[in-house]
C-alpha cells in the first residue's frame, strides 16, 4: 500500500497530491455525476472576490493547437454569496480539501476576502491569485513586481492565519525572484503556473477571437513552460511548490513531482476528461509501486 | 437536473447530407439513460492534433428501444469535419446529458417551431415529443437554399404541419422566415415559438414574440469549453445585464429573460 498523504504545511495535509485547478473545476459538485470528487486530495473552487463580479464580455474563449484561451475575467458573486451559499454544500466532502482562490484589485480587498474565509471551519487554505491588475498602480498585476508581490502577501498573511498557497503567473522577467519575495514575506506554499498572456485573431475576419483581444493560454501546449518554471522555483525556495500547467494524464504530473513539485493542480484537461482527476491519483500511486519509491522520494528526484 | 454520464457510444452510421451536414448515428453500450429534447452532448473528437476541447452538438433525435442517439451535424470548422471521416464501429467518448430541455408545458397547445439551417436539429426530438402530449405542432424551416434544407423529409413522415422558406425561392416561401405568413398574418394563432438557428434570426423572431405578446422559447449555441457549469466561457448577457452561462442555465432560454 502506498501512502500518498502530502502535509503542505501549516495545517494543509492531504490525502494525496492530487488537486484541481482554479477556475476549471467550478465549486467540485458540477463535477459529481461524472467523477468521484472526494477521491482528489484538494479541489481549488473558482477565483472568489470581495465583491461580485460580471467578468468580460462574450466571447471568453479561443480554441488553438492543444490549448484555449480564456477571457472569463473571474466572473463569480462574491466572497460573502461563497460563504452564505456555496460553503455548507461542500460539506459533502469528507476526504478531498476544498481550497478558495482569492482574487483582489487592490490590497484592502484581498485581505478583507481572506479575513472572511478564515472564519470557515472547513477551509485550511486559500490560494492567492496575485496575476490580478492592480487598479491603484496602473492596472500592473501585482505578481509581476517582486514587491508589490511581498506587499499584497505580508499583508494577507497578517489578517489570513492558515495555509496560504500563492498562485504566480509565469507573464514575468524571472518567476524565481516573484517566488523568493512572496515565500520572505511569509507565503507557507507556491503554486505555478497561471495561465500565458496570449491572444488569437481570426485570419478571415481580422478580428481578435476574445472580447478583450488578449487573454490566459492553458492546456497542454504549456506544459514544458511550465515544467520549467517549476523546477526553476523548487530549486530556490524551501516552502513547498504546487505544479500546475498543462496537465493531461499521471505521467504528465509524475514529471511536475520528478521536477520538485510537491503537489500537482489539474486545470484544462478538467473540460476534456471530467474523471481525470481520479485517474491521476491512480496513475501516480500505481507508477510509486511499480518504481518502489515513495512520494517524497520521487519529489525532485531529476536525474541530471 | 437529469443525472449526466460520460459514456464511449459506437458509431452505427454516418450520412452525409449534401456537402455541409451529416447525420451521425451512435449506440450506447447498454442502454440510454433519460434525456430531454433540446439537451446537447458534448462530443470528444478523436484522435485530433488540432482539435482540443469537445465540440457541444444539440441532440437530434434518440430511440430508448433501439439505444439509438442521432446527431445532426454542420461541418462548420477543423472538429467537426473530422468528426465526419469518422468510421462505423469506431468509439466517440460523450458527455451528456447537458443543459436543460425545451419547456413543453410552457409551449401551448399550438407551438410553432422554428429551425434556420442546421438549428433545425433539436426541433424534430421536441416536435415528436409535443405531439405524443398531444399539442397540435407547426413547424417553419428556413434556409438559403434548397440544398440547405435539412429534415424536411422527417418532418413531412409525421403530422406536424410543416412550412418552408428560402433566401433564394429554391423552395416554399422565398425570404427568411419572419416574411412567411405564420410570422405575420397567421401570428397569432400560436400559442408561443421555439425557435434555433443563426443568432440574427432568433432576435427577429424574439423581436416580433415580444410585440405580439407571445411566449418564445431560443435554444443558443454559445462556444463552450466544458459545459457543466465549471468555465463560465459560454455566458450570454441577460435583460438585467447579468451574464448567464448556457451549458447549465439554457442552452434553451425564455427569450424575455436575454439581452437582444
Amino acid at each position: 500500500m502506498v501512502n500518498m498523504n502530502i502535509n503542505l504545511g501549516n495545517g494543509l495535509r492531504l490525502a494525496n497530491p492530487v488537486m484541481t485547478a482554479s477556475g476549471t473545476f467550478g465549486y467540485g459538485y458540477e463535477y459529481d455525476d461524472f467523477t468521484d470528487v472526494d477521491k482528489l486530495g484538494a479541489f481549488i473552487v473558482k477565483g472568489t472576490t470581495l465583491n461580485p463580479r460580471e467578468g468580460n464580455a462574450y466571447p471568453r474563449l479561443a480554441e488553438v493547437r492543444q490549448g484555449m484561451i480564456n477571457a472569463v475575467g473571474l466572473q463569480n458573486k462574491g466572497v460573502d454569496y461563497f460563504c452564505k451559499n456555496i460553503y455548507p454544500k461542500l460539506s459533502k466532502y469528507t476526504h478531498s480539501q476544498p481550497i478558495v482562490n482569492v482574487s483582489g484589485s487592490c490590497i484592502e480587498d484581498y485581505v478583507e476576502a481572506a479575513k472572511r474565509i478564515a472564519e470557515l471551519s472547513g477551509i485550511n487554505a486559500i490560494e492567492l491569485n496575485i496575476s490580478c491588475p492592480n487598479v491603484k498602480h496602473g492596472g500592473m498585476s501585482f505578481g509581476t513586481i517582486p514587491e508589490m508581490a511581498a506587499k499584497v502577501v505580508s499583508e494577507v498573511r497578517r489578517a489570513y492565519p492558515k495555509h496560504l498557497m500563492v498562485k504566480l503567473t509565469p507573464n514575468v522577467t524571472s518567476i524565481v525572484d516573484i517566488a523568493k519575495a512572496v515565500s520572505d514575506a511569509g507565503a507557507d506554499s507556491v503554486s505555478l503556473i497561471n495561465t500565458l498572456l496570449s491572444m488569437a485573431i481570426n485570419a478571415e475576419t481580422r478580428r481578435p477571437l476574445l472580447s478583450t483581444i488578449t487573454g490566459g493560454l492553458s492546456g497542454a501546449c504549456v506544459k514544458p513552460i511550465a515544467l520549467r518554471m517549476v523546477w526553476q522555483v523548487a530549486n530556490a525556495v524551501k516552502i513547498p511548490v504546487v505544479g500546475l500547467g498543462g496537465i493531461s494524464n499521471a505521467t504528465d504530473a509524475i514529471e511536475f513531482i520528478i521536477a520538485g513539485a510537491s503537489a500537482i493542480q489539474i486545470g484544462t484537461a478538467n473540460f476534456i476528461n471530467p474523471n481525470v482527476g481520479n485517474e491521476v491519483v491512480d496513475g501516480i500511486e500505481n507508477y510509486l509501486s511499480r518504481h518502489n519509491l515513495t512520494l517524497e522520494e520521487l519529489r525532485g528526484s531529476l536525474i541530471i | 437536473m437529469l443525472k449526466r454520464f460520460q459514456t464511449d457510444f459506437k458509431v452505427v452510421a454516418v450520412e452525409n447530407i449534401g456537402d455541409y451536414y451529416y447525420m451521425l448515428s451512435l449506440k450506447h453500450p447498454e442502454k440510454l439513460p433519460v434525456m430531454l429534447p433540446g439537451q446537447f452532448v458534448q462530443v470528444q473528437i478523436p484522435d485530433s492534433a488540432n482539435t482540443y476541447l469537445r465540440r457541444p452538438i444539440s441532440i437530434h433525435d434518440f430511440d430508448y428501444s433501439a439505444g439509438l442517439m442521432h446527431l445532426l451535424i454542420r461541418k462548420a470548422g477543423h472538429g467537426t469535419k473530422l468528426l465526419s471521416t469518422i468510421a462505423v464501429g469506431e468509439s466517440v467518448n460523450i458527455l451528456y446529458p447537458l443543459g436543460n430541455g425545451f419547456d413543453i408545458q410552457g409551449m401551448g397547445n399550438r407551438p410553432l417551431l422554428i429551425g434556420g439551417g442546421v438549428g433545425v436539429a433539436p426541433l424534430y426530438a421536441l416536435a415528436k415529443e409535443a405531439q405524443s402530449q398531444q399539442k397540435e405542432v407547426y413547424a417553419l424551416l428556413g434556409a438559403r437554399s434548397s440544398k440547405d434544407l435539412l429534415c424536411l423529409d422527417k418532418f413531412e413522415k409525421t403530422t406536424v404541419k410543416t412550412e418552408v422558406t428560402t433566401e433564394d425561392g429554391s423552395l416554399g416561401t422565398k425570404g427568411m422566415v419572419t416574411n412567411h405568413v405564420y410570422m405575420n398574418d397567421m401570428l397569432s394563432m400560436f400559442t408561443s415559438l421555439v425557435v434555433c438557428g443563426p443568432m440574427p434570426m432568433m432576435r427577429a423572431v424574439a423581436s416580433i414574440a415580444e410585440k405580439a405578446g407571445i411566449p418564445c422559447q431560443v435554444s443558443l449555441e454559445n462556444k463552450m469549453a466544458c459545459g457543466i457549469g465549471a468555465c463560465l466561457c459560454c455566458v450570454t448577457e441577460d435583460k438585467d445585464g447579468h451574464n448567464k452561462c448556457v451549458c447549465t442555465e439554457g442552452p434553451v432560454f425564455d427569450s424575455k429573460e436575454l439581452k437582444w
